[in-house]
């Protein structure tokens, strides 16, 4: 035994984040006390993050498989068949640790992070989106963050010029102490070359290339360790450090690469860098890898052989390549003045070996560090649903139009100009349109098809009932899809919770979960990747359940698509979907009367399908000029959505539901499209025989007036205004 | 019309630029890296947008002193036409085929956004398509697009009509100077702007006003 393993207990082991009992197997698995590196390697591997202990049992639930899905989960990102050969590949993954410590970087390393995800797997990324949640707007942090945050996001995409088409953002003060950064990247490949990270064939090389390894990010996969105080400070646990220019010379080389027989597995250092992607690589193929340290490429002196297995140092990759292929990989990878090492061999031993300065510093069995990886079945609460809003209960506005005014400038339905302005949302030339609408619509180049994008939650629903607001999540991308005229592929969820070892957030996490399988299976939506990120919270305090869904969706014919803006006065608006009026938890009931309580929305997914399946053929067949989907706000704030979007057209509504205004105008029931239409006679006829339920709610003027109801005709240009002065008012410090 | 994009590391409009270039010409653009030291005959050479060297240490600064710099220096002074869009005019400028400087935004943000712009000259290679509509809509997209030079090259460049194309509005000009926002070499062979033509070739996306200054060049190599 060495002295370095002399110091290895189980108090070092919970430093590592390591229970007593999770660290009692690593001895068993070794048949020997561990190495301080193999101590580390376990510990990463064995990370909520990594092993996703607590969530596998329930991710295993979710529906993944469809004829059009060529990958599910399991590799760097899922794979969908677009058709003409092509692939979408595509996957949403948080930084949201890191991005309250440090937002810029923290976003910007997200966004890099990926990004590889996606190229990794041979794909062109073709579009990133986003999804931030935000303390309140008057905590002192705020500010910093969202500004932070935005330019790191910004500052990495439009360097490596992806462009940022769509994302969303909430403001709410359970974020305060713990912001959510989630990052989607989407690419296209061809379906015959898509690359995977099982390794194959021993003897063959393994190459590091990209950046070289500092001490950045160490522990970023478990937690810091302060065990060693004589070492502390050289171990120091900073936050990654991205370089968007590193990462598009990479991003070029790999897909240079990727054009030539040359590649067998690929996989991007990520969370526990260098230790999880060869454990994956030589796990997956059923090999073992050796590991020679010293011919790592390093950017700084004496880095130990822990710190290089659990460096994050971002903009890496780990390969194993055809031997015969290794000199014109060299010369790609030179070209691109990127580093290029061979680092190791893949064995047939099972193990992996790593050594450093000829002594062998860690050599574990990897199928039994894979395979005896925790796993959890933690208590869990169910959150009860509580008792629906009686419409009596909801008061009417003093006015409609300053209830209006008042959603249409509050931090979540404000617009963001202020942050797509700054992210480069048309390099490429494939984005048709600018942010802002349902779902972002980008060109497959040299085919007449698109690719319709999205993220969605509403919190405030998964919080009053889990399961509502897990259904409701996957039913509003699917919506958002449709809306454009697209059909809805196949979504990435990133899960973002509190502490799971609390039975009440645990339970949060099993009811979105089932929220979303049941919604995911109904309306043919797999999830083929995906990201948990669970602990956030500070103080006992978690943040609202955040199951983010990113989805993909695909339009066969751009001619043939639906926008936000209305075009022609003299339309017919039709509103497709039944209206209860339903207030509860609704952002009229937040914003307008200062209460946040009730049942969410039911999410009947029969008719979420029959009436998307109804909007999408009718915007196939020429029916519609122009197409929203309702969600928070409800049906008021989506004609105010278009007519902002549109050019001198006002809109005149009329309640003949004998609902009370108040519940027609704001209430969220889900489910509903607005289509501006110039018959709709045949729009109601084929709604008829679709057993879909529709009312013609109002016609388009151009007055420029919004007309709620006779007595309080609004101006679109006012409402513009207000709705655009919010976010960089606020931003501004107002 | 035969014609060259130059690829420095970290560029990434080049794409964009070929599928401009490719509307206007049989000729698919040739694509050069920035190590190289000759180039072939061409009509025009292309300096695209992106983060050149990452833009570290000053934008345009390090891809100045790329090998195929020295080139393009040559070819330009022969009478090739050169063209420099956004990161392109960056390098443009620090080549010295340009004056002045492009700065930091004044709003200190990367700023994506379609401007209305005024053409201010006609006169041009490049511009001559515009004729009487003289009121364009092209996107911009970019860090460092705060026009600066000193007085006296300003009124030079707007007595010898070589101010290309101005913001309509001071506000969306990122702080150029008397709104510049493109100017031409006194010889007209050489443009440098901060918006992006090859982002304004259909409707679907960014409108077609970009579309007419890539076939008023190639219209002049038919």
């Amino acid at each position: 035994m060495t002295e370095q393993e002399a110091g290895i207990t189980e108090e070092l082991a919970a430093e590592h984040g390591l229970s007593a009992q999770e660290y009692r197997r690593i001895p068993e698995i070794l048949g020997r006390t561990p190495t301080l590196t193999e101590l580390g390697i376990f510990s990463a591997m064995w990370s909520e993050h990594c092993s996703y202990k607590s969530s596998r049992r329930w991710l295993r639930t979710l529906p993944s498989e469809a004829p059009h899905v060529i990958q599910g989960p399991g590799e760097n990102a899922g794979v969908v068949d677009v058709g003409d050969g092509l692939a979408a590949v595509f996957k949403i993954e948080s930084h949201n640790h890191p991005s309250f410590i440090e937002p810029r970087q923290g976003a910007a390393t997200g966004v890099g992070g990926i990004m590889r995800d996606v190229f990794t797997m041979g794909a062109r990324p073709i579009a990133n989106l986003n999804a931030l949640r935000f303390g309140d707007p008057d905590h002192p942090r705020t500010r910093h963050l969202v500004s932070g945050v935005v330019s790191g996001i910004g500052g990495y995409g439009n360097c490596v010029g992806v462009p940022t088409v769509a994302g969303e953002v909430n403001f709410h003060p359970a974020y305060n102490g713990n912001i959510l950064v989630n990052a989607m990247t989407v690419g296209l490949a061809r379906t015959d070359r898509i690359f995977r990270s099982a390794a194959h064939g021993p003897g063959n090389p393994v190459i590091y290339v990209g950046a070289r390894t500092g001490r950045d990010g160490i522990h970023g996969a478990t937690m810091a360790s302060a065990g060693f105080s004589e070492e502390a400070e050289a171990r120091r646990p900073t936050v990654q450090v991205g370089d968007p220019f590193v990462e598009k010379l990479l991003l070029e080389a790999c897909l240079e690469l990727m054009a030539e027989d040359a590649i067998i597995a690929i996989q991007d250092m990520g969370a526990a860098g260098l230790t999880s992607s060869s454990v994956e690589m030589a796990g997956k193929g059923g090999l073992g890898m050796e590991l020679d340290l010293d011919a790592v490429p390093v950017r700084e002196e004496a880095m130990t052989a822990y710190e290089l297995m659990l460096s994050e140092s971002q903009e890496r990759m780990l390969m194993v390549i055809r031997p015969e292929a290794e000199r014109t990989a060299r010369g790609i990878f030179r070209r691109w003045e990127l580093d290029f090492a061979v680092i190791g061999t893949l064995t047939t031993t099972g193990r992996l070996t790593v050594s450093r300065k000829g002594r062998v510093e860690a050599d574990i069995p990897i199928d039994p560090m894979v395979d005896q990886a925790p796993e959890y079945d933690r208590p869990w609460t169910a959150t009860p649903m509580p008792a629906p809003l009686d419409a009596d209960a909801v008061p009417a506005p003093d006015s409609t139009r300053q209830a209006l005014e008042t959603l249409i400038t509050s931090p979540d339905l404000a617009s963001r100009r202020w942050i797509w302005e700054q992210y480069d949302w048309m390099v490429m030339n494939d984005t048709l349109g600018e942010p802002g609408g349902d779902a972002a619509v980008v060109r497959v180049r040299d085919t007449t098809r698109a690719l319709a994008l999205t993220v969605d939650c509403t919190p405030r629903y998964c919080a009053a009932h889990p399961e509502t607001g897990g259904a409701q999540a996957v039913a509003e991308a699917w919506r958002n899809i449709t809306a454009t005229g697209a059909r809805p592929l196949a979504i990435t969820n990133n899960l973002n919770f509190g502490n799971p070892e609390r039975p009440e957030i645990m339970g949060q996490l099993v009811g979105c979960i089932a929220g979303m399988r049941r919604a995911a299976r109904e309306l043919g939506f797999p999830v083929v990747s995906g990201n948990v990120s669970l602990y956030n919270e500070t103080d006992g305090e978690a943040i609202l359940p955040t199951p983010v869904i990113g989805g993909v969706g695909l339009l066969d014919d751009i001619s043939r698509r639906a926008v936000l803006r209305i075009a022609n006065a003299g339309e017919i608006l039709v509103l497709v979907g039944e209206t209860t009026g339903w207030l509860g938890q609704s952002l009229y009931l937040r914003e307008v009367i200062g209460r946040e309580d009730g049942a969410p929305p039911p999410v009947d997914l029969a008719s979420e399908r029959a009436n998307g399946d109804l909007v999408r053929a009718l915007i196939a067949d020429g029916l519609v000029t122009a197409c929203h989907d309702l969600s928070d706000g409800g049906l008021v704030v989506a004609v105010a959505e278009m007519l902002i979007a549109s050019n001198g057209v006002g809109a005149e509504l009329n309640n003949e539901t004998g609902l009370p205004l108040h519940s027609f105008l704001f209430g969220e029931d889900q489910g509903r499209y607005l289509l501006a239409t110039p018959g709709p006679g045949e729009v109601i006829v084929r709604a008829r025989s679709a057993r879909v339920s529709t009312a013609v709610i109002g016609r388009t003027t151009n007055d420029g007036l919004l007309t709620p109801d006779s007595d309080s005709p609004i101006p679109v240009d006012v409402l513009r205004s207000l709705h655009e002065a919010w976010l960089p008012r606020y931003m501004q410090g107002g | 019309m035969r014609s060259v994009i130059i690829l420095f590391p970290g560029t990434n409009r080049s794409r964009d630029m070929t599928m401009a270039i490719r509307r206007v010409s049989p000729h698919a653009p040739r694509l050069v890296r920035h190590h190289e030291t000759d180039l072939p005959a061409t009509d025009l050479i292309v300096l695209p947008g992106g983060f050149a060297y990452g833009d570290y240490l000053r934008a345009g600064a390090m891809a100045a002193r790329a090998p195929v710099m020295r080139a393009v220096v040559e070819q330009a002074r022969r009478g090739v036409m050169v063209l420099g869009v956004c990161n392109g005019f960056q390098v443009l400028t620090e080549v010295g085929l340009l004056p002045g400087a492009l700065m930091r935004n004044a709003g200190l943000a990367f700023t994506c956004r379609t401007v209305t712009l005024d053409v201010a000259t006609t006169s041009s290679p490049f511009t001559a398509g515009y004729g009487a509509a003289r009121t364009i809509t092209l996107p911009v997209a970019n860090n460092d697009g705060n026009f600066h030079a000193d007085e006296e090259t300003l009124d030079r460049l707007e007595g010898e009509d070589l101010v290309a194309l101005r913001y309509v509005d001071p506000t969306l000009s990122n702080g150029s100077v008397r709104r510049i926002a493109g100017i031409l070499n006194p010889e007209r062979t050489v443009l440098g702007l901060m918006p992006h033509p090859e982002n304004a070739i259909d409707r679907e996306t960014g409108g077609e006003d970009g579309l007419v200054l890539f076939r008023s060049l190639a219209g002049l190599f038919r």
